[in-house]
């Protein structure tokens, strides 16, 4: 972790005065994380009327100078450009808040950080010359201090409302760290895994997203990443014992959260095993 | 059938019309009826209307992390055990709003809270349930704090209850002294008979009001037969149990091996996911989270099941008390048979084995006492050749 930042202040002192500036930035994503602003339509006016929206390319043309509050971050460092401007949007930011699976872990496109790049980039493109990119993709705190991870792919808009009235009331974001099975237990939805056998990631699964997949009765896509210690190879080994292939498991590792260490950890064995199989 | 003086202590027999007429006089004194049905591949709690939104000739098959819904070969309306709800749902809900208030100047005013909670009647609960709620009573009622919202839910059930005639893979009710015949906390209990292809159901009151009901439903008094039947479907279940603990000297035994290899062990298969406390009838903890909207105009005080598996559930200042696995499942299960006898006066565990079966790794808390038994007689023997020598 790098860059200096000074300790954030709460929003409500001078929240009379002027309101606390706020900019979204985009880093190597889909633009899916910073649209749930948008998509948050009950809430969008007392949004606006709670922060100036100072930097929104996806909202508005307007382009406010910086220094900015609250900075909202999406996208992981994928190219030498981005590794810089990582470090201005840190100088620039009083409060800076990631947003989605690419700047908390790296996304889905980390599942290149595996794989040899160059051989990519050569079978892609048809000037490869022009390309210039990173080996890996990172998440944000790999570059600069993060003061709130918000998780997802996509992120819970009501979650990112949650931490954005919290950081104008001046009071901690009520975003749980453990596992997706309590969310789906408050909710009374049954266990897939257990009443039906269908492989969840929910029990090593980060909460946030409020149980959507067993809902559906399907079982949990990981897309909030590790919860808070997960026991991931006792999951995995539960999975094979329900008669799950090596491969299976290694797939279902590496999806969004591929780089998510706790993820990746247990996904290189099971891949490893598939190999040789 | 004619009507008959109904006494608390007398057997009467009612059929499915009987039963069908019990539900409805229950929803026109104005209680919300909750029961078994089937959602999604399992039995669970929720609103019934008729006797039709139970799960009639439906059986659960439950074993460490498995339970799987299978046909019967009869029409019984009770012919499985307990599923992953319990009806802590209905009196300590997973989600509840505590108080909400408006910013007012430089104060604020607390709102009024929104209508009170419908009256319940519980159908068919079972024995290891009414023991779960009468635990839930000691820790919401008996202490120096009443829980107001636990009391005014709680004092409005009427309980309906069922004995098991069958025990599932996962029970050991047996062992927990907590069934499967329902002694007391409902208002009516029934026992599900069957005579010439016929559901009928032997009736007991419990209180007053369940007299009282039972006396606007069709019955007649059950014959010697019948009578029979009660404890013979009862130690039916008895024979079935599919779990045993041994709870002699279960409190010493825990405490003294608070430093046992086991809990590594067991550690390494728990996923701290939660799923046993959120299943367990008796498990209460919550945690407490306070909201704003984004003006700050209007905040909102929750209070959400929580469970000792989580990180933040220990956490004080500097960090968490108990960061490793093991020291949670520890904690946990001594808590649940061991220090709860001393903060309650009873067992936190009432051998429902819904913690077995819904344990996605399928951790058994009686294999695990086994286990802490097997390696504390090691232990011990080892200890006293030691002292031999
Ligand atoms: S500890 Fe397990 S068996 Fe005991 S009451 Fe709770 S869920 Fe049921
Ligand atoms: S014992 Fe089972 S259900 Fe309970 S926290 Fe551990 S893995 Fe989850």
């Amino acid at each position: 972790m790098a860059g200096k930042v000074e300790k954030p202040v709460p929003a409500q002192t001078s929240r009379r005065a002027a309101k606390p500036k706020l900019a979204v930035w985009k880093f190597a994503s889909c633009d899916g994380c910073q649209l749930s602003l948008l998509d948050c339509e009950d809430e969008l006016l007392s949004v606006a009327a709670g922060v100036e929206i100072a930097n929104f390319p996806e909202a508005s043309r307007a382009v406010i100078k910086g220094p900015y509050d609250l900075s909202l971050v999406e996208g992981s460092i994928t190219t030498p450009h981005d590794a810089e401007r990582i470090h201005q949007v840190r100088r620039a930011s009083r409060f800076l808040v990631t947003i989605g699976a690419c700047a908390t872990s790296g996304g889905v496109q980390a599942l290149r950080n595996f794989q040899d790049v160059n051989e990519f980039i050569s079978i892609v493109y048809a000037s490869p010359h022009h390309i210039s990119t990173l080996k890996k993709s990172t998440p944000i705190d790999e570059h600069v201090t993060v003061d709130f991870e918000l998780r997802g792919c996509p992120i819970n808009k009501m979650q990112l409302v949650e931490v954005l009235s919290a950081y104008l009331n001046g009071r901690k974001p009520n975003i749980a760290r453990h596992s997706m099975c309590i969310d789906c237990k408050r909710a009374g939805v049954s266990c897939v895994m257990v009443s039906q056998g269908t492989p969840c990631l929910g029990p090593i699964t980060h909460s946030g997203c409020g149980a959507l997949c067993p809902r559906y009765n399907r079982g949990c896509y990981g897309c909030f990443g590790p919860m808070e210690n997960p026991n991931v190879p006792s999951l995995c080994e539960r999975w094979a014992a329900m008669g799950h292939a090596d491969v299976e498991i290694y797939r279902a590792l590496s999806t969004f959260n591929v780089n998510a260490e706790a993820f990746r950890k247990e996904s290189s064995l099971y891949e490893k095993a598939g190999d040789s199989e | 059938m004619s009507q008959q003086e109904t006494d608390l202590e007398q057997l009467n027999v009612f059929d499915l019309s009987g039963f069908a007429k019990l539900i409805t006089l229950l929803q026109e004194k104005g209680y919300t009826t909750v029961g078994p049905t089937v959602e999604e591949g399992a039995i669970v709690y929720d609103e019934i209307d008729s006797i039709e939104d139970l799960p009639i000739g439906l059986t659960d098959e439950q074993a460490g992390g498995k339970y799987e819904l299978r046909k019967r070969n009869d029409h019984a309306l009770f012919g499985y055990v307990v599923g992953p709800h319990s009806w802590k749902k209905f009196l300590n809900p997973a989600g509840l709003r505590l108080w909400q208030a408006r910013r007012n100047g430089r104060s604020f005013e607390v709102l009024e809270q929104e209508a009170p909670a419908p009256s319940y009647a519980f159908i068919g609960a079972r024995a290891c349930e009414l023991n779960a709620i009468a635990i839930q009573d000691r820790v919401f009622l008996k202490g120096s704090f009443v829980d107001s919202d636990y009391a005014g839910r709680r004092q409005n059930i009427f309980v309906v209850a069922v004995n098991c005639g069958q025990a599932g893979g996962t029970c050991f009710c047996d062992s927990m002294n907590a069934g499967p015949k329902a002694k007391s906390g409902y208002d009516l209990v029934l026992t599900e008979i069957k005579a010439q292809k016929r559901n009928l159901f032997v009736v007991e009151a419990g209180s007053e009001a369940g007299a009282n009901l039972l006396h606007e439903v069709p019955h007649e008094p059950a014959t010697e037969k019948q009578m029979a039947r009660v404890s013979e479907v009862v130690s039916d279940a008895v024979a079935q149990m599919g779990r045993q603990l041994d709870t002699r000297d279960l409190q010493s035994l825990l405490y003294r091996n608070s430093g046992n290899g086991r809990w590594n062990e067991v550690a390494e298969r728990c996923l701290a996911c939660a799923n046993c406390t959120m299943v367990c009838p008796t498990c209460f903890c919550s945690t407490v989270e306070d909201t704003t909207d984004l003006t700050g105009e209007h905040a909102e005080r929750w209070r959400l099941w929580d469970s000792c598996f989580t990180q933040e559930f220990s956490y004080v200042h500097g960090g968490s008390v108990r960061s490793s696995i093991s020291a949670r499942y520890r904690q946990w299960i001594t808590h649940k048979l061991a220090s709860w006898v001393d903060q309650f006066g009873s067992s936190g565990c009432v051998g429902c084995g819904r913690c077995i079966t819904w344990c996605p790794v399928g951790i058994d808390i009686t294999e695990e006492i086994a286990a802490l038994r097997e390696a504390d007689s090691g232990l011990s023997s080892i200890l006293r050749t030691e002292e031999k020598e």
